[in-house]
């Protein structure tokens, strides 16, 4: 198993498995997605206050969950990549940053078309609008980093190293801007207690999550395969693969 | 070759940066130009009138510190890296967070520490009372040498790169936030009357968890740079 692993870290068998796996994958995420929006969009039955306002969250929900997930996954692949040096880690961090930005724009976008309607405004200086506003130059930081530096790897592991320093400071910065009024919602789908949102609407939103997951992981191993291409330019097998 | 006491190459490198900026006094002015020029012109800004200015104070003083500590940053690596000796620094078998730690340490005591003397002054002029100076001070002290050395993390990064300096900005801002927020806060606490302890805390948290873990960062960044 663990060889099996081992040997699924080169970047030649990686950039085949992903091409292997990536249909797949999107297959499901299409699938998915169509299963989620269809209960989410018809299904569902119109809030009570917000009328069909609330379906928003089908989209937006989700992509702050994602603009989270990713930032963490891309922390823990620049960790490893900082590490053990494997170059695979370096490529998913790589290519995890600009998915990560956009969820994070999305999540962003999303909140202020449906704020506009619902709370008269399109931006409020909030506690979690402005972490998410913080993560977001985060993510963008990380990008230009790697796009400053023309050593790839030299690249990757100082945006690691950015990345990290990133993880230890999103826990302080979220809890200091809670000291600040809040506007935004408390949440309604908690990992303890039983959930304030009636399962007509909840089960979409789940289905949903998952359908964004799975995009998440879609596209990165889409990315990486352009990524190891790039990376691996004057290796024999990319020669090999591009003139054939 | 056999390392030398950590102490001694401490100070040894603390020593050595002090001397270095006070050959070029000018460069270590700079900095305190730029906070009260910006404080100035932040006052200017705002029309003759006094409406609001008083609120808006001491967020204006902690980010003014801010925009000059940022500005002083580029100068911590970027010469000993054009004349070569960042190379020695890192060869050096005396740890290397402990030298960065010093460099850190002597930049916060060129930058930092002459902003604490000028900041009652401009306190003054932008009509913060005179309760709020005490914590005023106590956080520019607490959070000022935070902002070095998480700012150090940033410009370890970007040392080698031709066009660093603009980026260091961008890393290193975000990573700012929560030091300008509970700076800001404890002082506007006080002048309103209400106990700054908490914030004061929570600056004082910071700088502890910078003081173990920047040195740590910027160490691995530079040798990452340089590699």
């Amino acid at each position: 198993m663990l060889t099996y692993f081992k040997g699924l870290a080169a970047p030649m068998r990686f950039y085949h498995w992903c091409a292997r796996l990536a249909p797949w994958l999107g297959a499901c995420t299409a699938l998915l997605l169509a299963l989620g929006w269809w209960g989410g969009l018809v299904l569902a039955p119109a809030d009570y206050q917000q009328g069909d306002g609330f379906r928003i969250i089908y989209v937006h929900v989700p992509s702050a969950w994602m603009s989270l997930f990713v930032y963490v996954i891309m922390a823990g692949a620049g960790a490893v990549a900082l590490i053990w040096r494997i170059k695979i880690a370096e490529v998913l961090m790589a290519a995890s940053a600009p998915i990560g930005a956009w969820f994070t724009f999305l999540a962003l976008a999303t909140g202020s078309i449906w704020g506009k309607p619902m709370w008269g405004t399109y931006w409020v200086w909030d506690a979690r609008l402005t972490s998410e506003l913080i993560l977001l130059f985060l993510y963008l930081g990380v990008i230009v980093l790697l796009a400053a530096n023309e050593d790839r790897r030299r690249a990757s592991r100082a945006a690691a190293v950015l990345a990290l320093v990133g993880v230890v400071n999103i826990p302080i910065i979220h809890y200091s801007v809670q000291w600040w009024s809040t506007l935004h919602q408390g949440p309604s789908v908690g990992t303890f207690g039983a959930p304030s949102i009636h399962p007509s609407m909840l089960v979409p939103l789940l289905v949903t999550a998952l359908a964004f997951k799975l995009y998440y992981l879609t596209v990165l191993l889409l990315r990486a395969r352009c990524e190891i291409v790039e990376r691996e330019r004057n290796s024999a097998w990319v020669r090999e693969l591009i003139s054939r | 070759m056999t390392a030398p006491a950590p102490g001694s190459a401490f100070f040894g490198m603390l020593r050595r940066d002090l001397r270095i900026a006070f050959r070029s006094p000018v460069e270590v002015l700079n900095p305190l130009l730029f906070f009260v020029i910006v404080v100035t012109l932040f006052r200017l800004g705002t029309g003759p009138g006094e409406h609001g200015v008083a609120a808006l104070g001491p967020g204006v003083l902690w980010l003014a510190a801010l925009l000059a500590t940022l500005l002083g940053l580029d100068a911590l690596f970027r010469a000993d890296f054009e004349d070569g000796s960042l190379e020695q620094i890192l060869l050096s078998p005396a740890p290397l967070p402990l030298l960065v730690a010093a460099k850190v340490l002597a930049h916060w005591l060129i930058a930092g520490l002459p902003l604490l003397v000028l900041a009652p002054l401009l306190a003054g002029a932008l009509g913060l009372g005179g309760e709020s100076l005490p914590v005023l001070l106590l956080s520019l002290a607490l959070g000022g040498p935070v902002l070095s050395l998480v700012g150090a993390i940033g410009v370890a990064l970007t040392v080698g790169l031709r066009r660093g300096g603009t980026i260091v900005a961008l890393l290193v801002l975000p990573l700012y936030v929560p030091v300008l927020v509970f700076g800001a806060q404890a002082v506007s606490a006080a002048g309103a009357g209400l106990p700054a302890a908490g914030a004061l805390y929570m600056l004082s948290a910071l700088l502890v968890l910078a003081l173990v873990l920047s040195p740590l960062a910027t160490a691995a960044a530079l040798r990452i740079s340089l590699s």
